[in-house]
């Protein structure tokens, strides 16, 4: 595989295949020194067009495990904001010698357009209301490593899906992996049309909430109020915030997840977030080995897969 | 050109008259013969015709010059070349260039541009001053240069009662009003058909009810003011549906379409290049169909390009931050052949005089008889090309054809007299 672009470029068997070697960085980030020289002499560039700390930092984390040199390419300060267009900018950096791009970027699609003009790999870091794929893969390992496994699971994925590239991608990973998924928010949150998506919609968190495996809640932007889209936080909270009083109808073994950043008191209140079923700390610790797997897919040659560092 | 003569010979000539194996002599510009075995005399050039259509030059209502303001991607001259490579003797300039077409100044600039272009250039004003939606634009000072047309193209007009003031207005005048249907509340922030592939690719959507709105508003004030209202690049079945109704009432309206619009659909966006960004946007396989339908029962008077030249800088940008628009001039013809399962003489009636007429360009449009103007384009139906960007007349190079191989191409182009094209290529 060149690109990680849409969790459709893995396929179930690819992010089976993620999740095995994230098994194994697993393991080697909870080692005294967790590096491994996997990607030694390998050139990570991130490159953000979006502010997006935890998720630039997670990469940056994966590279130097696997002794790769990155690069950060940061918008604000760099020449596009004299002007420089997107092509220009890429053809620069790939002229630098890179062999993976990371890329985010606010406008959908805007990695398959660098990946038709470099050599390197690009990965998707998150385009507009498109694709997340290496959240989804973060989110699957996080709920396989709790469950075993996601076939049958009932997930429900609440709130402004429309808005959500974790969603787009997380839909597509959670079906893949054989999970019944339910999307669960206002109509003026979903897509005009979910034709062709592997999911169920309910209006009602409350009608179904006693009956997941997992309740993943997404974050609701403050913007959402001034495009009459909802009237609103206070209203959200009431009809799909995960609010104390709904935790308690939560079964005692489902998992709640969010991607963070969270609006406390909104799409979920502290006492969710901080539950003991809450596993939104480890999704963001797995982001780091998930990443790791997946620069190692897009770029490690196979042999040199946990050594540690200083044994080749 | 004055005292040139040229015979085109050995094709068979099809205007809205009929159709007939015969030759064309011109001389001084003007149409002098329609018969067969002309002969062509000394100093007389012959334009070999043999297995070609003769025909009136095309006619496009929807062209944008981007001159002036937008020369990187394209001038007068550099998209009379185009036109003419297409087949196109006349195009109608789209008033939105910066500064736009709302003053006699500008349209007098962009007429006196068009006397030394490779077709004549018909100018369509704006309806409001600046395209601004608020005030009327000087109509009868721009109809006295000669402007038929009038639209804030680009957008639509939004308040219903300035547009109904600008239907009235144009009454007096004998103008046409053509409307760029999009309600731009419901169209807010939407850069792709609103549907299945706007939901897949996180995109925000353009419903089809946002053209539909103002297609149905519009028609509703041409029954008001019983002025007549020309329909710009319908793209939806729904819009279609209501023009067709309008038109069995006998409702004074006029319909183009553009050749994206029954060639290409939303599912081009997935590769996200904004090629294929346009506005209308590419629509579904239904509306496709529609469109089609349109072409064949007559609901739709006329094929017009929306040829809308950018720089290639300004359509590598990220989708959303990319100008809507593609190139038509040299492909619409070919297009339309390969596309359409319809004779000839129905195609050239959409791309030829029946836009003519909408335009008011009684110089073009055919028939081709002795005594015309000598506005004649040869076609060899049969001809199969494939779209090379940079092969094209045209400054900009975003055509969404590129690599497909079409059937039928302009041969030679006849301005006046003055054989414009020759062979396929361009003769200044």
């Amino acid at each position: 595989m060149k690109h990680l672009l849409s969790v459709d470029d893995l396929g179930a068997d690819g992010i089976n295949e993620v999740m095995r070697l994230s098994d194994s960085f697993v393991e080697v980030s909870e080692r005294a020194i967790p590096k491994v020289p996997a990607l030694r002499g390998k050139t990570v560039v991130s490159l953000f067009y979006e502010d997006s700390t935890r998720t630039r930092l997670s990469f940056e984390t994966a590279a130097k495990r696997l002794s790769a040199d990155t690069m950060t390419f940061s918008v604000s300060s760099s020449s596009v904001n004299k002007g420089e267009s997107l092509r220009d900018t890429v053809e620069t950096i790939e002229a630098m010698g890179i062999d993976a791009v990371v890329v985010r970027h606010k406008s959908s699609g805007v990695p398959w357009r660098i990946a038709s003009w470099v050599k390197a790999s690009v990965i998707n870091a998150g385009d507009g209301w498109h694709q997340h794929p290496t959240q989804a893969l973060l989110d699957c390992y996080t709920i396989r490593s709790r469950k075993g496994d996601l076939g049958g699971l009932r997930i429900a994925i609440v709130g402004d899906i429309m808005h959500s590239r974790v969603a787009r991608s997380d839909v597509d990973a959670f079906a893949a992996l054989g999970a019944d998924v339910l999307l669960v928010a206002p109509p003026t949150l979903l897509p005009a049309s979910l034709d062709g998506w592997p999911v169920k919609v309910t209006h009602s968190l409350d009608e179904v909430i006693g009956d997941l495996d997992v309740i993943y809640l997404l974050r609701i932007q403050r913007e959402r109020m001034s495009e009459a889209l909802l009237p609103s936080l206070r209203e959200y909270r009431a009809m799909y915030g995960l609010t104390a009083e709904r935790l308690r109808a939560l079964r005692r073994d489902a998992l709640v997840m969010h991607p963070g950043p969270m609006n406390r008191g909104v799409e979920i209140d502290a006492e969710a977030a901080e539950d003991e079923r809450s596993v939104i700390t480890a999704q963001v610790s797995n982001g780091v080995a998930v990443r790791m797997a997946v620069l190692y897919l897009l770029l490690g040659s196979g042999a040199d897969l946990v050594a540690p560092v200083g044994e080749l | 050109m004055n005292g040139h003569a040229l015979v085109i010979r050995g094709g068979e000539v099809v205007d809205h008259r009929g159709r007939r194996t015969a030759d064309v002599a011109i001389r001084a510009g003007t149409i002098t013969a329609v018969e067969a075995g002309i002969d062509a005399g000394p100093g007389v050039q012959v334009l070999d015709a043999t297995g070609c259509i003769v025909a009136p030059g095309l006619v496009d209502l929807h062209t944008h010059l981007r001159e002036p303001g937008g020369e990187a991607a394209e001038t007068v001259e550099t998209g009379s070349r185009a036109a003419a490579r297409g087949g196109y003797t006349a195009v109608v300039a789209m008033p939105n260039t910066d500064p736009p077409i709302d003053s006699a100044a500008v349209a007098r600039q962009v007429l006196e541009l068009g006397r030394q272009a490779l077709c004549d250039v018909a100018v369509a004003g704006a309806i409001t001053v600046g395209r601004e939606g608020t005030h009327l634009a000087p109509m009868a000072e721009l109809a006295e240069l000669g402007v038929r047309i009038f639209t804030d193209d680009g957008s639509g007009v939004q308040d219903a009662r300035l547009m109904r003031r600008a239907l009235q207005y144009a009454l007096a005048l004998g103008v046409t009003l053509a409307q760029h249907c999009e309600d731009e509340s419901l169209a807010a922030g939407g850069q792709m058909h609103e549907g299945t592939w706007s939901s897949k690719l996180g995109m925000p959507g353009i419903p089809a009810e946002a053209e539909e709105l103002m297609v149905m508003r519009d028609i509703a004030l041409v029954r008001l003011t019983g002025a007549p209202v020309h329909f710009l690049h319908l793209s939806t079945a729904g819009s279609l549906a209501m023009v067709r109704a309008a038109k069995e009432q006998g409702l004074p309206v006029t319909a183009e379409v553009a050749p994206h619009h029954f060639t290409l659909t939303d599912a081009q966006a997935e590769s996200f290049d904004p090629v294929f960004k346009v506005n209308p946007p590419l629509r579904t396989t239904d509306d496709v169909a529609a469109v089609k339908r349109g072409l064949v029962d007559g609901v739709v008077d006329a094929i017009a390009t929306d040829h809308a030249p950018h720089t290639q800088e300004a359509k590598e940008r990220p989708w959303d931050e990319a100008p809507p628009g593609m190139l038509g001039l040299e492909t619409a013809l070919a297009v339309a052949v390969t596309e359409l399962e319809l004779p000839i003489e129905r195609l050239l009636a959409l791309l030829s005089w029946q836009p003519a007429r909408v335009a008011g360009l009684s110089e073009h449009g055919g028939p081709l008889a002795p005594g015309r103007p000598a506005n004649v384009t040869v076609i060899d139906p049969a001809a199969r090309w494939t779209v090379h960007p940079e092969g094209l007349s045209s400054r900009a190079r975003n055509t969404p054809y590129a690599g497909r191989t079409l059937t039928g191409r302009v041969r030679h182009t006849v301005l006046r007299g003055e054989p414009v094209v020759v062979g396929s290529e361009a003769q200044r």
